[in-house]
């Protein structure tokens, strides 16, 4: 199949890329563009490992075509820190043990990233209600709800 | 600053055993920099993928690769006549058996590897194995392990047929694999037959899958002109895979390196050897490119290992005081198609024979078969040491059922069973000695922070109203640290764990272990236990795992070993520094090494104030000035057999609310309490508990690989498979109390299989317990809320007006 | 978990979909992709061609009409969660939609592309039935529209004709004396219902003037309990009643057995779903 040419703005960079119509977009970002931050957990959209931010959206990049993104404006966890540093929510993982294994970790902060924009000033039942389109294995969850609130207060004091 | 302050100031500087020091895991995981397997891209590599069998038993009649081949971009499809000229197409598996890599005549299973496509890249991989022509003779199917060893039952292997001599015991039938017992018959039999009471339960454990985020996968790259291997991939024992690969394919074990990269997690699906690796490197070695297999999620819930599936029937002989006097256990074990288990244990059946759980029984009986079925191998070991969650499980169901049939309180009939304080180290009937424990004192620790009593009451309250509240309550005793070598082996290899450390001139650290985190925070918390023994501050020291080329020889991370065994080594390795450091420091005081004081992070001669070494300068030392006759330099190596393995235990309590219209199960509250003796690092073991008492949650309330009739299995995608979400997750409590390990150089006993362990019988505890005052013993898992209401119904209590 | 090729094309408008559904044969739409992409990741379908939508503004947002509310069928179901005209006018599709999926998912998953997917497991076809909303459907033949009762014939199956596209779904704006009632038993987040029961009640004084209770995933296709509501149309709604209503919705159930659970199980969790909504819409209804 041909391929055809996509191009959009990945972390603050504009990225050119040919692929294939069928070509999911995590594959792109990993294959082609080599940000590995990105994952894939289930394939089926029920892990969220994959999650993306998409035109100010959290989306999972393993059930969006990657000619849907041609134009948009997409920020992966590679995207997150700054010349200042680490965002609150990666420093709020550190800080609070909100990850283990890690591979869950990326979906989850850029996820967090976008929640708290959503809902600055989220209590633990409407964490764990934004929150939950992303599996966790290690961590019970408990201390990334905590993480998620510890990055709330620092956004807000910022 | 008075000297006592002072001291403290050094000693918290260090960030050694008891301090929650941040991962240092962690700087590369919240940026994306991790480096997983997938992440991994050769030059030239290509991917490999699998045509599998859509049934669970046939005759493969032909396979014809000639539309895939014509594909563009399609390297080679193998198949089981392939791999045959290289006698690959079968593998020995970790438990004596052996191992189809590529289905040879027959499919045994659903999803079995039959035919492996090689791929410039996923894609056209993906579109090749529709292509590949597979044609069966379906055969009868055998799921029910209850019928195994009928005489009609379809016989599963054939290549079996008639080996009457098994790995570990004599088959009785051609879909047998095992008989195994542990403990007294007779005495245990003369017991029950006088016993005034006896209670009997049957339960099933059911198959499930561990299900880490990351599934299995690997990249293999053969080098042709080296004759080096090179295997990037998902393993919790990357040293046991360089054995084996060099055992199967013939390439010495110092042309081979292993690397377990980051590990999405294991919880023990990524200790078995699987044909996909095999296959990989194979076809890495034929097209001398690398190649790269990487499965996905409903290829990792149906193939690569399962755990439990075991039925279990538990019978307890008791005074009518509740006194537990005899303990009898019987086990019929579905291995699947190839009895893959990954056990590192000297028995069949692991360490199952720990189900004398925390009480002291005079004699017990257990005894395991072991059979084949249509269904995928493996049996791994979920979040536990081998088999431990079983034996826990029909321990502390068949109390429950104890206390019920009695009508003693279910915590009041542990008090009289436990094991007491004093009789620590104790040996059970069935050869385990426990090493040190106070289960009365953390029982009651937890009835009072949740106020039984109270629970009790509320509970009586609520069935006068015809509510169901339950009470779980799990007081568990583990057994981890895979193990002494006199128990426990990896296909002759020896359970032993391994810690090279080396000081660098100028006091930093270097050290690397035979284990491999998953998750854990070996960096950080390796780190911790050297910063305590040699006085260097964990942030100076580098912790490397996983790479066969530079780790020394390990067994590697599951059942709780790594602080039992690698955390021992590790101590050991770091105490041989310091005895050589010291003579050092003798030698630089000029003063004998027996007048040196240890003090935080330095050599003090006694009696004389302001005469020290500190570590550091000892260090530069070692590269500069050592005593006559002694070599330079400042490291050791060490090789730990551990004499015992350890005991962590815990006292579990679970508060359940039942809604009789749906049957979904709220849990109210949680309360843990853990002993796994020294703590290293309390954050890190927060976590742990959490994440473990997750997994147990998941497990009791609605993981389960349910099979059809014709050998399907039902439910392999994460739609199906629970792995519960941050809504359904309850909200845990966390306690501990300290009971260190008598032998363990730091008395630490491992802590990440506990959360799993005990809090699945904790969850069936709350769960029948809201039944029980209806008679109801027992209730089998997953306790969905489909389950649950089948009850609810059957006893006629979703009646409405 | 790779789809098979297909050719890939953007609509630019509503008019441009449809020209491109008739100009490749057995091409597909893509909507939010979270049903299809999946199925065809499993190969269970293989479209040749797929036709992408999402850049139709005119398929977006959400407006009211009079007492009409109009919903773009491309309107995701975060977009229903948020808008305050559906918070304030319709609040049965708020609650219907936090109860879908995840929130990644819902920030793709379209209400149009529940409603014509065909799985009995989508929600929204439910809501259309207990709303009584009505659907515009535009084809090579023009605009036509078409009340959601009747629409859904079976699983995979609807009235949707050849080439043509829902753009539209029309609900009334809820009023005095209405109450809308949601209920749905899953498994866990991001799963199907076990059940579902959206129920929109019209009291007159005390009297049920008219009742719609609908339900989800325990029949081929979504559908409505109408014993049920006979058994309570025209009647001061009470307990005994109420139960009388769920034993005509245990009956009115065909559910397929999975995982989820037997006949039995979901027939019983419809009935309880149905309960609860009816009783939530009654309270909403006397306000």
């Amino acid at each position: 199949m041909a391929k055809q040419h996509v191009s959009f703005n990945l972390n603050g960079k504009h990225v050119d890329a040919l692929v294939e119509p069928r070509e999911l977009l995590v594959h792109t970002i990993r294959e082609t563009l080599s940000l590995t931050g990105t994952h894939i957990g289930c394939e089926s959209s029920h892990c969220g490992a994959c999650t993306v931010d998409l035109d100010g959206k959290s989306v999972k990049s393993c059930t969006v075509l990657a000619v849907q993104a041609d134009g948009a404006e997409l920020k992966t966890v590679e995207g997150l820190a700054d010349a200042d540093g680490l965002h609150a929510v990666q420093q709020a993982f550190i800080e609070e043990h909100g990850l283990q294994c890690g591979f869950c970790t990326p979906g989850m902060l850029i996820r967090a990233y976008r929640f708290l924009q959503e809902n600055p000033n989220p209590t633990e039942e409407e964490i764990r209600w934004g929150m939950s389109g992303n599996l966790c294995r290690c961590t019970g969850y408990q201390n990334i709800v905590k993480a998620v609130q510890t990055a709330a207060q620092t956004l807000q004091q910022a | 600053m008075d000297n006592a302050a002072e001291v403290q100031e050094r000693e918290d500087s260090i960030k050694g055993v008891g301090c929650s020091r941040k991962r240092k895991e962690d700087a590369r995981f919240v940026q994306g920099t991790g480096r997983y397997t997938d992440d991994l891209k050769l030059p030239g590599m290509l991917f490999a993928d699998m045509v599998r069998s859509p049934y669970a038993h046939a005759r493969i009649k032909s396979i014809n690769k000639e539309k895939a081949l014509a594909l563009p971009g399609v390297h080679a499809v193998l198949t089981a006549d392939d791999l045959k000229p290289l006698n690959l197409h079968w593998m020995p598996t970790l438990a004596g058996d052996v191992q189809a890599v590529l289905a040879d005549e027959k499919v045994h299973f659903q999803y079995q590897e039959v035919a492996v496509v090689i791929a410039d890249d996923r894609y056209i991989a993906a579109d090749a194995i529709e292509l590949v022509e597979v044609e069966y003779e379906e055969l009868d199917v055998l799921v029910d392990p209850h019928r195994s060893m009928d005489d009609d039952a379809p016989i599963l292997r054939e290549d079996l047929v008639g080996k009457m001599d098994g790995a570990h015991s004599k088959r009785v039938h051609d879909n047998h694999i095992f008989n195994w017992q542990a403990g007294e018959k007779e005495a245990t039999d003369r017991v029950f037959e006088q016993a005034e009471i006896t209670v009997k339960q049957e339960m099933y454990y059911p198959r499930v899958h561990p299900c880490p985020m990351e599934t299995c996968g690997c990249v293999a790259s053969f080098d042709k002109i080296n004759e080096h291997l090179t295997v990037h991939l998902t393993s919790q024992a990357p040293h046991v895979v360089r054995t084996v690969v060099s055992m199967l394919s013939g390439i010495p074990e110092s042309k081979i390196r292993i690397v377990s990269p980051d590990i999405g997690g294991g919880f023990g699906n990524k200790v078995g050897i699987y044909p996909g690796y095999v296959v990989s490197i194979v076809a890495s070695i034929v097209l001398g490119v690398p190649v790269k297999w990487v499965e996905d999620r409903m290829e990792n819930i149906s193939t690569t290992a399962f755990a439990r599936d075991y039925h279990m029937t538990g019978e307890l002989a008791a005074d009518s005081e509740g006194r537990i006097k005899a303990l009898r256990v019987n086990v019929l074990a579905d291995h699947g198609a190839f009895d893959a288990c990954a056990d590192p244990s000297k028995f069949p059946a692991g360490l199952m024979h720990i189900c004398t759980g925390s009480y002291d029984i005079p004699v017990a009986h257990l005894n395991v078969d072991g059979v084949y079925t249509n269904k995928a191998p493996g049996g791994v070991a979920y979040r536990c040491s081998f088999r431990v969650t079983e034996a826990v499980y029909v321990i502390e169901r068949t109390i429950d059922v104890l206390a019920q049939k009695l009508g003693i309180d279910k915590a009041e009939i542990r008090r009289r069973n436990f094991v007491k304080a004093e009789q620590f180290p104790y040996q059970t009937c069935l050869g385990w000695e426990l090493d040190s424990g106070d289960y009365h004192t953390a029982l009651e620790k937890v009835l009072d922070a949740v106020d039984y009593e109270a629970l009790r009451k509320e509970q009586q309250e609520k069935r006068a109203q015809g509510e169901l509240m339950g009470i779980g309550l799990c007081t568990f005793t583990e057994i981890v640290g895979a193990g002494p070598s006199r128990n426990c082996d990896i296909l002759g290899v020896g359970m032993f764990d391994s810690a090279e450390i080396r000081v660098h001139p100028t006091g930093s650290v270097m050290a690397r272990m035979g284990t491999i985190t998953q998750g854990q925070g070996h960096q950080t918390t390796y780190a911790q236990i050297i910063a305590t023994e040699l006085g260097i501050s964990s942030d100076e020291i580098s912790i490397e795992e996983g790479d066969t080329d530079t780790a020394p020889y390990g067994l590697g991370t599951y059942g709780s070993r790594s602080t039992p065994v690698g955390g021992a080594a590790t101590a050991v390795a770091a105490r041989k520094i310091r005895a050589k450091a010291q003579k050092i420091a003798a030698h630089l005081l000029e003063v004998s090494e027996n007048d040196l004081e240890w003090e935080v992070d330095r050599f003090k001669v006694k009696g004389v104030p302001g005469q020290e070494k500190t570590m550091k300068e000892v260090a530069w030392a070692a590269y500069n000035n050592v005593p006559e006759g002694m070599e330079p330099g400042l490291e050791a190596v060490d090789y730990y057999d551990p004499p015992n393995f350890t005991y962590p235990f815990g006292i579990y309590l679970c508060v359940v609310d039942i809604d009789k219209a749906t049957g979904e199960t709220s849990v109210r509250r949680f309360y843990a309490l853990d002993d796994c003796g020294t703590r290293i690092n309390p954050m890190i073991i927060e976590g742990q508990i959490h994440g473990g008492l997750t997994e147990g949650f998941a497990v009791a309330m609605g993981q389960e690989m349910p099979f059809d009739e014709q050998g399907n299995l039902l439910g392999n995608t994460l739609m199906d498979y629970f792995v519960p979400t941050f809504v359904e997750t309850p909200h845990w409590e966390t306690d501990y109390t300290v009971t260190p390990s008598p032998h363990h150089p730091l008395g630490a006993k491992g802590v990440a299989e506990s959360p799993h362990v005990g809090s699945i019988p904790c969850f069936t505890s709350a769960v029948v317990d809201a039944f029980a005052h209806l008679d109801v013993t027992h209730m089998n898992m997953p306790h969905s809320a489909y389950r649950v209401w089948q009850k609810v119904h059957e006893l006629g209590l979703d009646q409405h007006a | 978990m790779i789809p098979a090729e297909f050719e890939y094309h953007k609509a630019t408008s509503i008019q441009d979909a449809i020209n491109q559904l008739g100009a490749h044969e057995d091409s597909k739409l893509l909507a939010g992709g979270h049903s299809l992409l999946p199925m065809m990741k499993l190969r269970f379908a293989e479209p040749p061609t797929l036709i992408d939508i999402n850049g139709i503004e005119e398929l977006r947002g959400i407006r009211l009409e009079g007492d009409t509310i109009c919903i773009g069928a491309m309107t995701t179901e975060n977009e229903l969660i948020e808008s305050e005209i559906l918070q304030q006018h319709c609040p049965l599709l708020v609650e219907a939609a936090r109860l879908v999926a995840d929130p990644q998912v819902r920030n793709r998953g379209t209400i149009g592309g529940d409603v014509v997917h065909g799985d009995p497991g989508n929600d929204h076809p439910a809501v259309m039935l207990a709303l009584d909303a009505t659907l515009v459907l535009q084809g090579p033949g023009g605009e036509r529209q078409q009340p959601a009762n009747g629409f859904f014939l079976g699983t995979y199956w609807n009235d949707l004709q050849e080439h043509e596209i829902l753009v539209e779904l029309r609900v009334p704006v809820i009023r005095q004396g209405v109450g809308h009632g949601y209920s749905k038993l899953k498994r866990k987040t991001g799963d199907y219902a076990v059940a579902g029961s959206p129920v929109v009640v019209e009291l007159d004084g005390d009297v049920c003037r008219d009742i719609r209770i609908a339900l989800t995933n325990v029949a081929p296709m979504a559908i409505r309990a109408e014993a049920a509501e006979n058994v309570l149309r025209g009647k001061v709604i009470d307990d005994a009643l109420i139960e009388q209503a769920a034993a005509e919705v245990i009956a009115a159930c065909d559910p397929a057995e999975d995982l989820r659970g037997d006949i039995q199980y979901k027939s019983h969790m419809a009935a309880e779903m149905a309960r609860r909504s009816i009783r939530a819409a009654l309270q909403q209804a006397r306000g």
